[in-house]
């Protein structure tokens, strides 16, 4: 549904999007996670056809986003990050006038008016003037606009930025459901929603893209590289030379905690040291209390692939 | 050409709903009532509308439709809407025109206002309905180069004090400045260019009753000629 191929955008001499290359399949939701300031915004405005490339392409329900711009209007439901809306207006009559920019009959917007009013819950501030809503009544009429041309791809920058947790959990709700029937690309940098909502993440960071797949491969991929972590009674220098002498190694923790030592190895991805570690310490008549591999969560990898990826673009300049 | 439609209509609701637009109304009417209370009508002074409109409503005119121009396109950039517009399938020109029809519209709207002095003054002395006639087509070319001056200049800037700046300071220049400036020049090319960008000199045989080709093609091709800088503008925006 969407392919983006050596994807560059520049602002004068900054750099925002480097070289991308991504495709998303039809159906599902999937997730575009990146640190403030990554290029999420700029690459889904080049997407929603904001803004052209400075090179490369990029094609979203088979139609290019620059030479066939129009199409892809049309295709699509986009979602902007703030949310802007005409204050002056009332509800209805928004929503009446962008169904009619697209195109649509009268009969056409009143039957998918009546859809968005029930799936975005809009019935009870459906006559009132847009400047007097709230943050999250005015991301519920944003996401109607957005949908109610039943476009085959959905574009939502930080949809659930600003909303109360209650509403925040609606809204992801509401992606979900609506993944079942669009294809959703949503852009967060809040590690959390995209682990709820997506079927498939990609990570961007300093204007590349440093990792994707679902939330589990991503997890599955940084366990690789877990820690294992055991606690023992013994000489803590002896202890430490030990477990630096294990096949495969490569780094050693150590610190004392109430007469146990705690160690924090990390070994070579594919050597697991569990039982190294408990050979050396019977080996040595040292007691053993724990012995664990340390679970990653996506936020580990998160953090880790971005920092990397930040440090190697400062190293780059 | 459905989009400029719904485009200027959204435009034409706006003004309804902004008080700023009920200001701008009331301040024209304000002001045209003054110079039609104090110039025309008092006795001894001829019954037409020539005063009035040879000097008063070029005036008027310039200082009141920047105001009814200025959140044209700055306010959506300033609110952000531009983005949901530009992202929907318009073309800029259908923005611009849209936008360009919403402002004239109510822009009919004032000048119809002033219909009630020749209602007033025919009780006082015939009124030539082919002179009227001439006033007001006039006073149509005239809006639609300055609306389109001031829509060029909302597209300039997210800040509507800024835009309302330039469109004043340019729209009295055309006016007004250019005539005075081309004193100043030694006859050439450049003189004959001042002149030839002189509104008010343009607009002052509609006055007279003569309807001549030249000025209209003046007023339409600077109308055209803002709007496609206008057009233009919101181009380059996208690549910025």
């Amino acid at each position: 549904m969407i392919q983006v191929r050596n994807l560059t955008k520049r602002y004068g001499a900054f750099l925002a999007v480097d070289d991308i290359s991504f495709d998303v399949d039809k159906g599902g939701v999937v997730g575009f996670l990146g640190p403030n300031g990554a290029g999420k915004t700029t690459t889904i405005r080049i997407l929603s056809c904001y803004h052209p490339a400075t090179s490369g392409s990029a094609s979203v329900a088979g139609y290019d986003v620059f030479t066939q711009s129009m199409d892809v209007r049309r295709r699509v439901g986009y979602l902007p990050e703030s949310t802007p809306l005409y204050p002056e207006m009332r509800v209805r009559e928004y929503l009446h006038f962008r169904g009619k920019l697209r195109g649509m009959s009268y009969p056409e917007r009143v039957e998918a008016l009546r859809r968005v009013i029930e799936r975005c819950w809009l019935s009870e501030f459906i006559h009132r003037p847009i400047g007097h809503l709230s943050k999250g009544m005015k991301q519920r009429v944003g996401l109607a606009d957005a949908i109610m041309h039943d476009p085959a791809v959905l574009i939502l920058d930080e949809p659930t930025i600003g909303l109360d947790p209650n509403q925040i959990r609606e809204t992801r709700h509401l992606i979900r459901d609506l993944g079942e029937r669009h294809t959703v690309l949503l852009s967060s940098h809040i590690l959390h929603e995209v682990e709820q909502t997506c079927s498939r993440t990609i990570i961007i960071a300093s204007g590349r893209i440093v990792a994707s797949g679902s939330p589990q491969e991503l997890r599955d991929r940084f366990s690789a590289r877990a820690k294992v972590v055991a606690e023992m009674r013994g000489p803590e220098k002896e202890i430490e030379a030990g477990a630096k002498a294990l096949q495969g190694v490569q780094k050693v923790d150590v610190s004392a905690n109430n007469g146990w030592i705690r160690v924090a190895i990390d070994a070579h991805p594919d050597r697991d040291v569990r039982e190294d570690v408990f050979r050396l310490s019977s080996s040595k008549g040292w007691a053993l209390r724990e012995l664990r591999r340390e679970g990653a969560t996506l936020e580990d990898f998160f953090v880790q692939v971005t920092a990397e990826q930040a440090q190697r673009a400062r190293q780059e300049r | 050409m459905g989009n400029v439609k719904t485009l200027a209509q959204r435009e034409l609701g706006a003004y309804f709903l902004s008080p700023i637009a009920y200001a701008v109304l009331a301040m024209f009417l304000f002001s045209a009532g003054l110079a039609f209370g104090l110039g025309t009508f008092a006795p001894g002074n001829e019954a037409s509308l020539r005063t009035l409109f040879e000097n008063w409503i070029v005036i008027i005119l310039a200082f009141v439709l920047p105001m009814l121009t200025m959140r044209l396109i700055s306010d959506e950039l300033r609110v952000g809407t531009i983005e949901t517009l530009m992202t929907a399938p318009v073309t800029e020109t259908e923005v611009v025109l849209g936008k360009f029809l919403g402002a004239f519209l109510f822009y009919l709207i004032l000048i119809a206002a002033l219909l009630l002095y020749p209602f007033l003054l025919q009780f006082f002395g015939p009124v030539d309905p082919k002179l009227l006639i001439c006033h007001y087509i006039g006073l149509l070319l005239l809006g639609g180069l300055y609306i389109a001056v001031g829509l060029f200049f909302s597209s300039c800037s997210k800040h509507q004090v800024i835009a309302v700046l330039f469109s004043f300071t340019v729209l009295a220049l055309m006016t007004f400045a250019s005539q005075g400036l081309a004193q100043l020049v030694d006859a050439g090319w450049l003189r004959v260019v001042l002149q030839q960008l002189s509104v008010r000199s343009h607009f002052q045989d509609f006055v007279r009753g003569m309807l001549d080709l030249n000025h209209v093609v003046f007023f339409l091709t600077t109308t055209g000629l803002f709007l496609f800088f206008t057009v233009k503008r919101l181009e380059m925006r996208r690549w910025q």
